[in-house]
């Protein structure tokens, strides 16, 4: 750690974490819930329980960026945090009302908490992923203001580098686009129309350019390869994730009542948004080959690794298999969504989060790296999430293409409810994987207690003479 | 790719390209404003509907169902529920009505929600109206 400042993020990366145990222990819930249908009920229904996993997943990722960036921003502008005052505060203004919000998902009923958080006066409540209650909502968008003003403050005053800016423009961004959560006309297509606007240019639009610098970050600090190199591959990345992405986002306008033309371009647009993703992969792969050292930090090096490779599956792969219009006319909406959503949120922003907590954290806690026997528990940690993130996202798409054949296709289509039990067999497999990746993150947490110095650095820079060009 | 791009030409890329598709967009939403009277059925949109699409939401019935395709996949889709029921709007509130308070052992089971008539009226006539919107003839089937 170089900057005294940069201390702050750590607050961030332990709430992100603890959020993160309890998003997965509520997707185990959902699981079960799939399979003993009656599970819980009527204390935490279905829809209960997956508001607080969705919402608990995107609190914790913003948590991991807005950490990530308060460790990244000092040390690429080299100078200290505008103000670690104002990060503190408005830590614990998000972390206690986003308890809050979780919690009266929870107790009250969510009618309840429409009428007394006075949704009557500007109704943004009850669409997927963005059911908090509208003062809520305007409660993180003063967080994100006050964040960006410290960041942006900081960026300006201090060294301008490009994963410095990437990272502030996708900051920026995801704030300006979260507004349109505000925006829900009484006409449903219009509402959804505009609801893409948040989901869809999130993840596929300025969180990319947010996971491409944290990942060029932790690239240029285990590599030690040189910054133009760097640079012009982040350029690069995300110039094709907004050229592509963008447009793109007319793979969900096919069957919402909007214009034909978006059949087309939705498909051509969509399944030209694996080429960022694919590019990452390069890079990450392409960086560590070219590297001058082999860090201390090998498990941050096998997160970065692991980064580029399952964003290209779960987004790139998973997303292209169902982005063509006549696919998705078939798969809109199933199983194979789900299959796919996973491993690509997971895949991008769980591992890219992950991976700066483990560069940044050691550093935080004094040391370059963690010993090397907690790294190898971290490492069984990534191991155990990662495959079994993959056998979820197996199960349900083989849960999907059933769905899909019995529900959608041929003479006979079967009624929904019919359908779905006739896929119990995959939603216990998909359970008992969810098991597993619980079982990985209980392993994850156990690599923290593990104390210890770590090896040194070794210097390979002589077997790559070519790096510097 | 360092030999096909130097850093400013990535740059002008980045920013270039992203200004163009950016405008872009913009240009095509204006005009999906322009053509969606066409199909969104919005001479049905009246306030008894506007009120079933706020019952809806603040009872979170996405968290469960998907409605044209969106949402959850626990439940049926219900833009087509309408005719799935045989055009019938007492269906609709029929079934919404008669849910167990405390479920179906072992089964998945909607919760009751206890709505007045007059509520149960205004969702009925929201998925009438979700019914007229045309999506290119989305969902494939009856069943959704
Ligand atoms: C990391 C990046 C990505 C994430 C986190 C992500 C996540 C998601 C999620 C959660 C959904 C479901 C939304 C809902 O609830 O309705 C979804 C839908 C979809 N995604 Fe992605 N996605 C990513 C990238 C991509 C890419 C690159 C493509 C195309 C190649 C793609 C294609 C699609 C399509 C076509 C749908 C609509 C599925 C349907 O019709 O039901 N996604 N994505
Ligand atoms: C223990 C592992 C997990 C289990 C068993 C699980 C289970 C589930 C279930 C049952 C749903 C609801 C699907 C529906 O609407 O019918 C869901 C939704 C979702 N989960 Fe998970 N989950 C797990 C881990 C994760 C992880 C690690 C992530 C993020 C990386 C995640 C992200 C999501 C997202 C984005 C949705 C919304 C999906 C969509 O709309 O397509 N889940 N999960
Ligand atoms: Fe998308």
């Amino acid at each position: 750690m170089k900057y005294q400042s940069q201390a702050v993020s750590k607050l961030y990366f332990n709430a992100a974490i603890a959020l993160f145990v309890g998003q997965i222990i509520f997707g185990v819930i959902l699981g079960l819930q799939y399979v003993i249908g009656d599970f819980l009920f009527p204390y935490i229904p279905f829809n209960i329980a997956r508001m607080v996993h969705t919402n608990l997943l995107i609190v914790w990722l913003l948590f991991g960026f807005m950490g990530g960036a308060y460790y990244l921003v000092p040390e690429e502008s080299q100078r200290e945090l505008h103000s670690v005052k104002l990060a503190k505060i408005l830590f614990w203004v998000f972390f206690i009302s986003g308890a809050l919000i979780v919690l009266s998902y929870l107790l009250l009923p969510y009618q309840r908490l429409a009428e007394l958080s006075g949704n009557a006066f500007l109704p943004t409540m009850g669409r997927e992923f963005l059911e908090q209650p509208t003062i809520g909502k305007v409660g993180i968008v003063i967080v994100c203001l006050g964040f960006l003003y410290n960041i942006g403050m900081t960026v300006i005053s201090g060294r301008k580098t490009v994963i410095n800016v990437v990272l502030l423009t996708g900051l920026v961004g995801l704030a300006l686009l979260f507004l349109f959560a505000f925006v829900n006309p009484e006409n449903l297509v219009l509402d959804k129309y505009y609801w893409w606007w948040v989901v869809h240019l999130w993840v596929e639009g300025v969180w990319e350019l947010i996971l491409a610098s944290l990942l060029a970050f932790v690239l240029i600090k285990t590599t030690g390869v040189d910054r133009e190199v760097i640079d012009k591959w982040v350029y690069i990345i995300v110039a094709m994730a907004l050229i592509t992405g963008i447009i793109g986002t007319g793979h969900h306008y096919f069957f919402i009542g909007t214009p034909g033309y978006w059949l087309w371009l939705g498909s051509i647009f969509g399944a030209l948004e694996p080429i960022p993703f694919f590019l990452m992969t390069l890079f990450a792969f392409n960086m560590v080959n070219k590297r001058r050292r082999i860090h201390a930090n090998r498990v941050a090096v096998l997160w970065a690794l692991g980064t580029g490779v399952m964003a290209f599956l779960g987004a790139g792969v998973w997303g292209f298999l169902h982005t063509l219009a006549p696919v998705n006319y078939y798969t809109h909406g199933t199983q194979i969504t789900a299959a796919h959503g996973h491993m690509a949120f997971y895949g991008a922003y769980v591992m890219v989060v992950l991976c700066m907590i483990s560069y940044a954290m050691p550093k935080l806690r004094g040391r370059v790296a963690n010993s090397n026997k907690a790294q190898v528990v971290e490492m069984w940690s990534f191991w155990l999430m990662t495959i079994s993130m993959v056998f979820i996202t197996l199960f349900l798409t083989a849960a999907g293409i059933v769905q899909v054949y019995l529900q959608r296709m041929g003479d006979q289509p079967l009624p929904y409810m019919v359908v779905q039990d006739k896929l119990e067999f995959f939603y216990w497999l998909r359970e008992a994987a969810g098991v597993v990746f619980l079982i990985g993150l209980i392993v994850y947490l156990c690599s923290f207690l593990i104390k210890g110095e770590s090896d040194q650095h070794i210097d390979v820079s002589h077997k790559n003479p070519a790096i510097n060009s | 790719m360092k030999e096909l791009f130097t850093k400013s030409v990535s740059r002008n890329i980045y920013y270039g390209g992203s200004l163009f598709f950016i405008l872009l967009f913009l240009v095509l939403t204006f005009d999906t404003h322009k053509r969606i009277p066409a199909t969104d059925n919005r001479e049905n949109l009246t306030e008894q509907v506007a009120h079933g699409k706020r019952l809806w939401e603040e009872n979170n019935c996405v968290g469960c169902h998907t409605l044209l395709g969106e949402g959850a996949y626990f439940a049926p889709e219900l833009a087509n529920v309408y005719d799935r029921f045989g055009q019938s709007t007492d269906a609709i509130k029929a079934f919404i009505m008669s849910r167990p308070a405390n479920g179906i052992p072992g089964r998945r089971s909607m919760p009751q929600f206890n709505f007045t008539d007059e509520e149960l009226e205004a969702l009925a006539q929201f998925l009438k109206y979700v019914n007229g919107i045309e999506a290119q003839n989305w969902p494939p089937n009856i069943q959704g």
